[in-house]
Parts: C-alpha cells; structure tokens; sequence
C-alpha cells in the first residue's frame, strides 16, 4: 500500500514539473517500454501548463492502464475497454476539462473496439494514447488483436492465427480528427505527437508502439535503428510552394493517409491525418442549447418545467 | 341523424329518462392501431384531469410496427382510481376482429358499442346491451370532403361524451388544443365528428345515459390543478426537477420514451443527452458525467440492464453516484417486449459481480414515478451510490391524473460543487460518507484523487491488503444500511393485524388495495403493505409481518424453483416467517383485482372469499 507523501502543497498557479505530476512510482516491469510513454507525457503537461485541477489522465483496465495511478492529476481506473465512454462524459459534462485516455492494443482494439469508432465518429474533445505492445501484458502473454501472424503466445502456442487489425486504418475509419504514430524509443517524437494531440480541438489518437519485454520482447525492433531497424518519419507538406513538396504528405488528405497506412511492416511514423474543419460534439451540443435557449428565451429551469407541466393539465 | 340499424335498447323514441348515478366506468376501446384510439384515450384522461374525476388508463401497443389491432382501456370515476379494472363496463367494437377478440373482457350488463357498418355481433347473446351505431357512415357523412372515415375516433368520443354527460366545452377545448396547431380544417373536421357522435344517442338510445357521483369535495384537498400523463414522462420530468442535467441511453422498449424525453427537453436546460453506441457505452458515459459532478442517469429494459452490470459494480467499487431507470418487461432474453413482468428485481439487487449494496426503488404509479426519480437523484448524490429505478411497461405507458406537484418547492438546482477541498481531503475515508471533488475542483494539498474499480486505500491507491478490503466492503455496506435506518414506514392499510397481509412492491400496488377492499368487505380481516424502498429494506417490518396468519407477497414473475416469487424470497431470507408466501403470474398483464382476492383465498384456505371470486359482477351499466 502506498500512501500520498507529505510534501508542502504547491503555491496556487505555480508551474507544473515533472515533480508536481509525479504520482505513484509505476509498478511496469523494468524495462517495459510505458515508462518512456510516461516520462513523455510529464513533459507534455509540463509545456501546456493547463490549470491542474482542470487535467483528468483516465485509463480503462491493462498494464499501460495502470497509467493514472502514476499522474497527479484528477483521474481513474475504470473498467476494461470501456474508458472512452467514461471520458466522452468528462468531456462533455466539463467543458473546460483536458481529458486523457491511456490504454493498451487490448483495451482499444479489442473488447473497446466498438466504442473507439463511436467516440472517433462524434468527435468528442478527448486525447487519446494506445499504448500498443501487440500482446496482453496484464492478463500475461496472451494474443492480442494487434499480435502479427505467427507470434507464439499462450492462447497460440503454435503462433497466431487470425489477421491482425492495421490500427492506422482502423482510426482513420473510425472517423478520429486526428491520428498518429510514434514509438517510445523516441522520446521527443512521442512528446511532439502527444503535444499535437493535445491541442488538436477534436477527438485525437496517437498509437504508440511499446515493447512489451516480459512477453514479447523484440516486437518493434523493425524500427529501432540501433537494433537494425528503420525509423522512417512521415515528411509533411510545408506548403512552401517548393517543387519538392508536392510529393509530401498532405496531412488533411484521407486518401494519402490511408495509403500511408497501408505501408510495409513498420510503415512511418508521425501525423497521418488532420482534421480542422469537423465541428466537435462538444461544439455541436453547446451550439444546439444555445440555439434552444435563444427561443425559449433564457426561461429560468422552474419556468421551464412549470410550462411543461401547464400543458399537461 | 336516423340510424339506419335501430340499437336494439331503442324504441325509435327519443332519450327521456334521467342519467343514471355511477361510481366509475371501464371503457375498451377496440381498433385498430391507425384509428386513433390512443387518442380518444388521451383525450377522456385530460378530460378527467381537468374535472372533478379520477382516472387511470391502460393500454397494449401493438407488436407491429404500425397497423394491426389495439386497445385502449379507460376508467374514469369519482374518487380515487386505483387500478384499470379488471373486465370492460363499455366495449367499443371498431372491427369484427375487436369485437371477437375483446367481447370476452365484457362484464355482464355491460354495453357493447358497436360499428354497424363493420360488425355483426352472436346472435341471440343476451349478457349484454348492445348499440349498433354506424360510426363509420356517421363520420363520413359530418365530414364529407376526402377525409373518409379519418375522425372516427372524435366521433366515438362524441358518443361517449353524451352518454356520461361529460362536460362538452372542456372536450372541445382539448380537441382544439390538440389540432390547433394544424390547419383549421382538421379542428373543424374534428368538431363536425365530434358533434355527430355527440348528437346520436339522443335519438337513438332511451336509458344508456349516466352520471358521475358528485365528487366529495372534502377530500379534494391540494388546491393544485390536476395533470395527466405516463409514468415514463413523470420520471422524465422527475430527473429534471432533481437537477439532473446529464445523461445517456441506447434505445429499447419501452425505455426509450425517458430518453427521447429528456434528449428534446435537456437543452433548453443547459444539459446534454448521448444517445450511445450501446448499454454498456451509456452506463460509462453516464458515470463520466457524475464524475464531473453532474449526478447522470442511464436507463433500460431488462437486456439492457444486464449489459450495465460490470460497470454498475465498478460504481459501487467507486462509490460513485448514477442512478439506473430499468423499465421491466417479460423476460428472459427479448422474451414479451411490450407486456408487463417484475422479473428483474433480483437482477436489479444483485445481478453484479462482487459484493455491490445498492439502492434499489420502485414506483406504484404514475405520481410515484415522479417523486421516486427525485427520491432516487437524491439517494444517489448522498451517498454517493448507484441507484436504480425499477419501473414496468405497465407504468410506463398508462396515464394518470394526479396533482401538479408543487415545482417551486421542489426544484433541485443544478451543477457540480467545484469548491476548493481542504488539504485532508481523501476520495475514500473509512471514518466518513465519500464525497467526490469532481474533476476541475482544486486540491488545496495539491494531491489529485483516482477514482477506482480496484481495492483502494482512502486515497484511491490500489491496495492488496485483506484488512483494507474488509474494512472497505464494511464501508460500502455500513452506508447503505444508513440509509435504510432513515426510510420511513412503508404505506400499511386496512387492518393492523389478522388473517392476510397483502406485500406488494412496483405497479401492484392498485389492484392490491382494491383487493384488499373487496377482501375486508367479505369479513376476512387483511392488510396491505406497500414497500417503494425495495432494497434495502425499511426498518420494522419483521414487526408488521409477524401480526398477519399469512404474509401473501404479490408480484408479476415466476414462482420458480422453490415456490416463490422473487421479492417474496428475498423476504423470507430477511426475515426468516414461514407465513411468507407467494402468488405469482406471468401472463404479460397486470394483476386484476379478482387474481389477487382469489390468491389470497387461496392461501388462507378460505372457500368462501374463493367463491366470492367465482361469482360474475354485473356492471354498473346493467339496465336491469
Ligand atoms: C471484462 C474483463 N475481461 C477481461 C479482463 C482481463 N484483462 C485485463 S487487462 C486485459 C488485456 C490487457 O491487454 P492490453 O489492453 O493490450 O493492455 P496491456 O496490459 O498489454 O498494456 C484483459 C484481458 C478484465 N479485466 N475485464
Ligand atoms: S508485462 Fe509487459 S506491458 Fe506489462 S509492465 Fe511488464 S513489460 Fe510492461
Ligand atoms: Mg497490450
């Protein structure tokens, strides 16, 4: 059991640091690559410097779901698959709330598959990081929906079987405004992502691989140069009017995200898609009251309810 | 008019005997969906509600989409209406296939009003009066135009206005209420129908005109107006009178109406409805809005409740507030969607993982729905618990007239308390109840709390200690016992003590008081316990139990494996009597008041409370 340490409370909108958002000492596996997710993610926080109390960090059931027990931030641990619910609810129940979601390939892919492309579709004002190790690491090594072909786990001793799920094309399916991928090898990539992400005003996903030692260990060394592997960024328009831009990535073109999507085992890294120009629900919700307000004309709620109910005598 | 098939009551001559004096009446209405029947329905129960009678209606949706038969049953009297009736003093027969269907429901001496121009009823049957009206020429010929037979249904109510002397300018305000909004032909068509049908029985019925008793104006206390509506809009509007301004549902019958409801009407008070991808996104998303604080509401039938259950757990676990409104049909599975059944109330206690103490309410009637979703908004946000609402289909779609409640008394303002919480603060203190500072709420120590489904110390840190898991479990059982202690008596009528106690809980509660009349009336001495608080318990009632030979729990599930119905289990586990028994059905329909009287006789034994049972009532229609 660990207890909250006595430190001297923080002087009201003194700068957040790593140190005032550091929480419970992770309980990950040496090693595992969530540390680097969360490292990250301080020094995300640490450059918006949002109110503190107005950050919710929210996470669903796994190992990289463990995340907001390491944040000092409001924040929970709800059930398995089902977080983006929960945060549609903070999003639209606190405007003015920066909520996080963490989770893993599981979580997000699998048992929360359905309510990933809802909350994607209605475009609820929600960051959201997928913590992918291709594997169930809580519940120890079984196949995950993002486990490639082949991989020896203890539901597939023999190596799996079924297709795994592309997750950049499942995201830009799901109708997300803002998709991207990163590693946790790479820190100020991540960071830089995460950072988008955040500020991006819409529902947004970053998918980042973290290698899973305990259980499948080697899982993204395709990317990592230092084991042989190739870190290959996406190379975005500048719209520079440069004769080499054109052949860039045109970030608000589906299309090319899809395609880019599509790449070889490990693909590219960086901002597959954006979307400005989808209203979100949050937006969309406030403008229907305002617009209802306007007609009933500000009535007060006993106003409202007492006019309800004189229709019904 | 001359009606071109003379009812048989009718010498030709025109009315001339006084209305006679009624009580109350039962009046089917027969048709088909598309007729409007519905309406005739809406319009006697506003009617109702804006004079001096009570009243309740019952009615089945027809399993097809749109078309096909429909009933619509209505009763109005003076005095308090406590349950649709048992059998019809009035069928209106649109169709032969109504009348074939539904003459059955016919107490003897009733009147069957019948379509002439479409149905022929057995001849040489005596048990009734019968009137022939041509309902369907009549309309067409005070229409005319295009219109064909649409407004057959103003036509009937035409019909019935002049039979029980109901107040004429009242029904035409309300028809011009109706279909003001539209175009003028369609208020004048209406009131042309209207007219017609009103017109006919003078010269056409001698003796089939009644009136209602004269109201005790004593007993008419509140001062208040009277509204009509279901029980599913009076717990629509129960929530937003609590101060509910958030919530989220997926669609089922009969559910679906609360959140159609509160969708079209949160915004205009600043709040949001989702509607979401499924149950279980619902439940999540509403628990995302208390978390906010801003206590939320999600709702369903029985498949949907069930889907709701991991989460409904991790509410306890987390002790975070949401109430639960579950509409109860026939069940198992998709089993009867539109008919009536109580078979979720285990389910609704326990059907989590875990050890969950929840709170568990249900409605007796219309009114009720109203005050129990305040009631439920309230427990919730005290205690910090889930609550759920356990309604029925019954319920759901009826109408009753009952008092406006007083708004302005009970309004609950909206929104999260966002206040600073002091430096001690702690999400889950052992010593105290939780209270929750929803996320945006600043933390004077600076320490921001997890809420979470996992075992957790005060701070909300997971722990694996077996002492904090007891001392947790303890915690979240020791509050809902509290609240227990402070539920008042539940209602007992008739005698303290002696032969029966009638228990019942939901929508029973009606049909049980009736019964228990009829029951006293035949000299057995017998109560009525009525228990809204289902669980937990209020406090005294092994005290009330143990003065009755038999404790007869009435409800509308299955006796299952071991003879008894579900709450009466749950009450036998409680408090261990053996006169505890059951009487149980599942036919789809509420309890008729002879089910409960022949239940009850059943039990005690007693042949001449059964044969009571037996013996046919004539209606109070009978011309003699
Ligand atoms: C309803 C439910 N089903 C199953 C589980 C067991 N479970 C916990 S985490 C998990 C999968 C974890 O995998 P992932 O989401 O990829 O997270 P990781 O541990 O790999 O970070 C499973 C199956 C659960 N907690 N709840
Ligand atoms: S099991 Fe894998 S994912 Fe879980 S903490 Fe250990 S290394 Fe990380
Ligand atoms: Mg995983």
């Amino acid at each position: 059991m660990s207890t909250a340490v006595a430190t001297p409370p923080p002087p009201a909108g003194a700068p957040l640091t790593k140190k005032v958002l550091t929480a419970d000492h992770p309980t990950w596996c040496p090693g595992c690559g969530d540390f680097a997710v969360l490292a990250s993610f301080y020094r995300v926080l640490e450059k918006l410097q949002y109110p503190h109390e107005k950050i919710v960090t929210f996470a669903g059931i796994g190992c990289s779901s463990r995340f907001p027990y390491f944040v000092n931030t409001h924040g929970g641990h709800f059930i398995h698959g089902r977080a983006l619910p929960f945060a549609a609810g903070i999003s639209l129940g606190g405007d003015d709330l920066h909520v996080f979601v963490f989770g893993g390939d599981g979580d997000g892919f699998s048992i929360g598959g359905n309510h990933l492309t809802h909350t994607a579709r209605k475009n609820v004002r929600i960051t959201y990081v997928i913590m992918d190790n291709s594997v169930y690491g809580l519940t120890k090594k079984q196949t995950s929906p993002t486990s490639p072909i082949g991989f020896k786990s203890k539901t597939d001793p023999w190596g799996a079987l079924d297709q795994p799920i592309n997750p950049m094309r499942t995201l830009l399916n799901s109708g997300a405004t803002f998709v991207a991928r990163s590693h946790a090898t790479q820190v100020n990539h991540m960071t830089e992502m995460m950072l988008r992400a955040a500020r991006h005003d819409g529902f947004s996903v970053v998918e980042i691989l973290s290698e899973c030692v305990e259980f499948f260990e080697g899982a993204f060394d395709a990317a990592i140069p230092r084991k042989g592997g190739h870190w290959v960024l996406i190379d975005e328009k500048k719209n520079d009017g440069s004769p080499e831009d054109a052949a860039r990535h045109d970030v608000s073109d589906e299309l090319a995200a899809f395609q880019l999507a599509g790449q070889a085992w490990p693909g590219k890294f960086g901002v597959f898609y954006e979307n400005k120009t989808r209203r979100t629900k949050n937006a969309l919700e406030a403008e229907l009251i305002a617009k209802t307000r306007e007609k009933t004309k500000g009535a007060t709620d006993l106003a409202l309810l007492q006019a309800t109910f004189a229709k019904l005598r | 008019m001359v009606s071109p098939n003379p009812p048989e009551t009718s010498g030709g001559a025109s009315a001339s005997a006084a209305p006679r004096s009624i009580k109350d009446v039962v009046i089917r209405l027969a048709g088909n969906s598309q007729d409007g029947i519905q309406a005739i329905g809406g319009f006697l129960a506003r009617l109702a509600g804006r004079s001096d009678q009570d009243v309740m209606t019952y009615m089945t949706i027809p399993s097809t989409i749109s078309g096909g038969p429909s009933i619509f049953q209505v009763r109005m009297g003076t005095g308090d209406i406590l349950s649709a009736g048992d059998r019809a003093d009035m069928l209106v027969a649109f169709y032969q296939h109504s009348y074939d269907a539904h003459i059955g429901s016919l107490r003897p001496g009733g009147v069957l009003l019948y379509d002439a121009d479409h149905v022929k009823p057995v001849e040489g049957d005596h048990r009734f009066t019968n009137v022939a009206c041509p309902i369907t020429t009549g309309t067409i010929e005070a229409v005319g135009g295009t219109a064909k037979d649409k407004g057959k249904n103003i036509y009937v109510l035409g019909l019935i206005a002049r039979i029980f002397d109901l107040e004429v300018a009242k029904l035409t305000q309300l028809i011009r209420e109706r279909f003001g909004g539209k175009n003028e032909d369609i208020v004048r068509n209406a009131l042309l129908a209207f007219d017609a049908g009103y017109a006919w029985p003078q010269n056409n019925l001698r003796d089939l005109f009644y009136r209602f008793e004269a109201i005790d104006r004593a007993t008419a206390v509140s001062g208040r107006p009277q509204v009509t509506l279901d029980g599913n809009s009076a717990i629509a509007y129960g929530f937003l009178a609590a101060g509910v301004r958030h919530g989220a549902g997926y669609p089922i019958t009969p559910w679906s109406s609360i959140m159609e409801t509160l969708r079209t009407e949160l915004p205009k008070y600043g709040g949001v409805f989702v509607q979401c991808e499924d149950e279980i996104a619902s439940i999540s998303t509403a628990l995302g809005f208390s978390y906010t604080g801003n206590v939320a509401i999600t709702g369903s039938a029985g498949p949907g409740l069930s889907l709701k259950m991991e989460a409904l757990s991790w509410a306890t676990m987390a002790e975070m507030p949401i109430v639960v409104v579950n509409v109860q049909r026939g069940g198992p599975s998709t089993g009867m969607p539109t008919n009536v059944e109580q078979s979720d109330l285990m389910q609704a206690i326990y059907g989590s993982h875990g050890d969950t103490p929840r709170v568990v309410l249900a409605p007796k009637n219309v009114e009720d729905c109203f005050y129990l979703a305040m009631e439920a908004v309230r427990i919730a946000r005290a205690y910090s618990t889930p609550v759920l609402l356990l309604t029925d289909q019954a319920l759901s779609s009826r109408i009753e007239a009952f008092d406006e409640p007083d708004l302005k008394a009970l309004m609950v303002p909206p929104g999260p308390d966002r206040t600073e919480r002091p430096a001690d603060f702690k999400p889950y203190p052992l010593d105290r109840q939780t209270r929750h500072a929803p996320a945006g709420t600043r933390i004077a120590s600076g320490k921001y709390p997890v809420v979470t489904g996992l075992e957790h110390d005060e701070f909300g840190h997971p722990t694996g200690s077996p002492k904090l898991h007891a001392q947790m479990n303890a915690k979240r059982r020791e509050k809902i016992k509290a609240l227990a202690a402070t539920l008042p008596a539940p209602e007992l009528s008739g005698d303290a003590s002696g032969e029966a106690l009638i228990v019942t809980w939901g929508s029973n509660y009606g049909p049980a008081r009736e019964a228990l009349e009829r029951i006293r009336a035949a000299g057995v001495s017998a109560g009525h316990l009525h228990i809204r608080h289902v669980h937990p318990l209020p406090p005294g009632l092994d005290e009330v139990l143990a003065r009755y030979r038999k404790v007869v729990v009435a409800e509308l599930n299955d006796e299952g494996v071991y003879g008894f119905g579900q709450f009466a289990t749950l009450l036998r586990a409680r408090y261990a009597l053996p006169s505890i028994v059951s009487t149980c059905k599942t036919d789809g329909l509420t309890f008729k008041v002879s089910e409960l009287v022949a239940g009850v006789a059943r039990h005690l034994g007693n042949a001449t409370l059964e044969s009571l049972v037996s013996q046919a009532r004539p209606s109070p229609l009978a011309t003699r």
